[in-house]
C-alpha cells in the first residue's frame, strides 16, 4: 500500500499577528511546526505502515524553508519527502494549493491521501477536499479514526453532534483531525538520519507542467482575493459589578440598551 | 568559531524539549515525592533514543555525538534530574567503557541492548572507605580457572536494582596500588551478586541509590574489561566523559530554575507591582541567567571536546565545576525569589535546589575537579 500524506508547515501559535499595512501574516520570530491536523496524519499512516508495512511518503508545497517540516516528517519515520517549491507557486489561495498538490500527486503512485482537516494559519479546511476533487477520488473529511483492510479504508467522520462510520474503496482521501492520534516523537537516530544520509526531493514547476494548467498556479491562478485582513483590537478590561441578582439585571439591561442591543 | 548549532542539533534540541515537556514535567513531582524510579519514562526515553545517542547505529547507538547527548541531559534536566541521571549514569558510565575499551565481542554482545534501552546500565568504583580516595579498593577478583570471583561491596551505585549491566572496578593485584585495578563487566544476574541497601536522599529522590554487594561473585573471564590493571585507568576516563554529563545536568536544572523564576516573577504582585517590575529581581536573574549561559558554554565546549577527540579530562572538570555551583547558586536564588512560596513544595524551586547539590558531589566532588583543573596546569 501506498500512503502520500499531504503537509504545511505553519507558524508555531495560533496567535499569527497581521502587519496592519500590508495585511500578511508577521512570521518574523515565531519558529514553524508542521500544522497539528497534518501531523496527526502522518501518525496514523506511520501507524498503518506498521501494521501492514505500507510506504510512506509526505508531499508538501511551501518556501525552501518547509525543508524543515520535511526533515522533521523523515525524522519520525517516513519513506520519502517531496518539497514543492517555485516562485510560480507563491501567493497560492486553496484553489492554486490544491491544483499544485495534485499535479503532484498525478505523479506519485498512491492508494491512500492523508491531509489534515486545516491549517491553523489558515482554518480553510479546503484543500484536502480540493484535491479530491482534482483527483476524482473519493473523499472522507473530520476523520477521527482510521482502519485499512483490503484495499478499502474504514474512517470515522466526525460532526459537531454525530458521526458517520464510513467504509470507502481505494484509492481514496481522507482528512485527518489532531484527535485522530498522539503524533510519535522524532527519534534521535531518526533526526541524524533525516540531515546526514536522507534526502528531500525537490520539484518545481518544470516537474509537474504536464499534470496542470499553470493558468491554475500562484497568486495568478488564485480566485479568492483578500479584501481586508486585520488583527483583532485587545480588549479593555470589563466592568466589574459584585451587586446582587436583581441590580446585576437592571445594570445588564442598561448596557445593552445603551448600545441599542435591545 | 561558530557558535551556532547545526541543524540537527537544532531539530534535536527541539524533540528533546517537545518529549521533556510532555513526558517528563508532568511526573517530576511524583517521581521526587514519592522517590519513585520513572520505569515507564525510562521505556519511554529508549522508544526515541535516549539511552544511546552517542554511539555509532552498527552497535544499536543513534549515531549522534556527545553534543547532543550533553543537550538531551540539560533539556530532561530543567524538568527532572532524576530523569536525566538515568540517562547519564548509563550512558557515560556504562555503555561509554564498554564502547571505548570493550573487545568487539564484547561490544556486539552490551552494547546493542543496551543502546536501544533493553538493559539499563550502571558503574560502580566508590566503596564505603573509597570514595574521593578511588584507589584504596577494597573489591577483590581472583582469577580461578575461566572465571574471575569478586568480592566487596559498592556504594553509592546510580541506578542500582534497576541496571542489568553494571562496570565494576576491582583489584586483581593489591600489591601495586591503583596498577592493581581492573575492570568487569557484571551481569546482574551473575552468581553471588545482589543490590542491598537503598539510601535516603536530600534530592534526586527517584534516581535508585544502592549498595552493590558482591559475595564470591563469578564473573565470566571474557568480562574482564581491557586487560587487568587497566582498570584505574578505565574508571578515570569514564569518569571524564561521565562529568560532561553531570554537568550538562547542573546546567538543565540552572536554566530550569531561572525559567521556573522568570515565569513567576511576572506573576507574582507585591507592594501593586509585578515582582519582575523590581530592579532587585531583573539584576539577581540577569546575574542567574549569564551564569548559566556561561555553563552552557563551558559544557557545550566540553562535549565538543570529546567529539573532536582532543584533550577534554581539564574542559570537563570546569564543566561541571562551573556548572554544577551554578546551579547551587542559581536554585538557592530561585527559592529566594518566589520568597515563602519557594520554600514549599507547590512549586519546582525547592526540589531543584536539593537536587542541584548533589552535581557539587557525584562522579568527582568539586574539589577533585579543581584537583584535575590544578594539575592540568601543572601546579604542584
Amino acid at each position: 500500500m501506498k500512503i502520500v500524506v499531504c503537509i504545511k508547515q505553519v507558524p508555531d501559535t495560533t496567535e499569527v499577528k497581521l502587519d496592519p499595512k500590508t495585511g500578511t501574516l508577521i512570521r518574523e520570530g515565531i519558529p514553524s511546526i508542521i500544522n497539528p491536523d497534518d501531523k496527526a496524519g502522518i501518525e496514523a499512516a506511520l501507524r498503518i505502515k506498521e501494521e501492514t508495512g505500507a510506504n510512506v511518503t509526505v508531499l508538501s508545497m511551501g518556501p525552501p524553508q518547509a525543508d524543515a517540516a520535511l526533515r522533521e516528517a523523515l525524522a519520525m519515520g517516513v519513506d520519502e519527502a517531496i518539497l514543492l517549491t517555485d516562485r510560480a507557486f507563491g501567493g497560492a489561495d486553496t484553489w492554486a494549493t490544491s491544483s499544485t498538490l495534485a499535479a503532484a500527486l498525478k505523479k506519485i503512485p498512491y492508494d491512500l491521501v492523508i491531509t489534515g482537516r486545516q491549517a491553523i494559519d489558515g482554518d480553510t479546511a479546503q484543500v484536502g477536499p480540493q484535491i479530491a476533487e482534482h483527483l476524482g477520488i473519493p473523499q472522507v473529511s473530520y476523520v477521527s479514526e482510521l482502519h485499512v483492510k483490503d484495499g478499502y479504508v474504514a474512517a470515522r467522520r466526525d460532526f459537531e453532534d454525530r458521526y458517520h462510520l464510513i467504509k470507502v474503496a481505494c484509492p481514496c482521501l481522507v482528512t485527518a483531525l489532531a484527535e485522530l492520534n498522539k503524533p510519535r516523537y522524532m527519534s534521535v537516530g531518526g533526526i541524524m538520519d533525516a540531515y546526514r544520509d536522507r534526502q528531500v526531493t525537490v520539484w518545481t514547476l518544470a516537474d509537474i507542467q504536464d499534470t496542470v494548467d499553470p493558468a491554475n498556479l500562484g497568486l495568478k491562478g488564485s480566485p479568492t482575493k483578500v479584501k481586508k485582513s486585520f488583527t483583532k483590537a485587545a480588549k479593555g478590561s470589563g466592568e466589574k459589578f459584585s451587586v446582587g441578582a436583581d441590580e446585576a439585571v437592571t445594570i445588564i439591561m442598561e448596557k445593552l440598551r445603551g448600545k441599542n442591543l435591545i | 568559531m561558530d557558535f551556532q548549532l547545526s541543524k540537527e542539533h537544532e531539530m534535536l534540541q527541539k524533540m528533546y524539549r517537545d518529549f521533556t515537556e510532555n513526558e517528563v514535567k508532568p511526573f517530576a513531582e511524583e517521581v521526587d515525592e514519592e522517590e519513585q524510579f520513572p520505569v515507564e519514562t525510562v521505556k519511554k526515553l529508549a522508544r526515541y533514543g535516549f539511552l544511546g545517542i552517542p554511539f555509532p547505529k552498527e552497535y544499536g547507538g543513534q549515531g549522534a555525538d556527545h553534543l547532543a547527548y550533553a543537550m538531551a541531559v540539560e533539556e530532561l534536566s530543567k524538568a527532572c534530574a532524576t530523569t536525566a541521571v538515568i540517562v547519564s549514569a548509563h550512558t557515560s558510565l556504562c555503555a561509554s567503557p564498554i564502547y571505548m575499551f570493550g573487545s568487539e565481542e564484547q561490544k556486539q554482545k552490551y552494547l546493542p541492548p543496551l543502546n536501544r534501552g533493553e538493559m539499563l546500565g550502571a558503574f560502580g568504583l566508590t566503596e564505603p572507605g573509597a570514595g574521593t580516595d578511588a584507589g584504596g579498593q577494597q573489591t577483590m577478583a581472583v582469577l580461578v580457572d575461566d572465571h574471575y570471583i569478586l568480592n566487596g561491596t559498592k556504594f553509592f551505585i546510580t541506578n542500582a536494582g534497576y541496571a542489568d549491566v553494571y562496570i565494576i572496578i576491582a583489584m586483581t593485584d593489591k600489591s601495586v596500588g591503583t596498577r592493581g585495578c581492573s575492570a568487569f563487566i557484571v551481569e546482574k544476574d551473575f552468581p553471588g551478586f545482589s543490590v542491598g541497601k537503598k539510601e535516603k536522599k536530600l534530592g534526586i529522590k527517584g534516581s535508585s541509590t544502592c549498595e552493590l554487594i558482591l559475595e564470591d561473585c563469578i564473573v565470566p573471564k571474557e568480562n574482564l574489561l581491557g586487560r587487568e590493571g587497566e582498570g584505574f585507568k578505565i574508571a578515570m576516563r569514564t569518569l571524564d566523559g561521565g562529568r560532561v554529563g553531570i554537568a550538562a545536568q547542573a546546567l538543565g536544572i540552572g536554566q530550569g530554575a531561572v525559567d521556573e523564576t522568570v515565569k513567576y516573577v511576572k506573576e507574582r504582585k507585591q507592594f501593586n507591582k509585578r515582582i519582575s517590575q523590581f530592579q532587585n529581581t531583573q539584576f539577581q536573574l540577569a546575574d542567574m541567567q549569564t551564569r548559566v549561559e556561561a555553563s552552557r558554554l563551558l559544557v557545550y565546549r566540553a562535549a565538543c571536546g570529546e567529539d573532536c577527540k582532543q584533550p577534554f579530562a581539564h574542559l570537563a572538570a570546569m564543566a561541571k565545576l562551573y556548572a554544577s555551583e551554578t546551579a547551587s547558586d542559581v536554585t538557592r536564588r530561585a527559592v529566594q525569589l518566589f520568597g515563602g512560596y519557594g520554600y514549599t513544595r507547590e512549586y519546582p524551586v525547592e526540589r531543584m535546589m536539593r537536587d542541584a547539590k548533589i552535581t557539587e558531589i557525584y562522579e568527582g566532588t568539586s574539589e577533585v575537579q579543581r584537583m584535575v583543573i590544578a594539575a592540568w596546569m601543572k601546579i604542584n
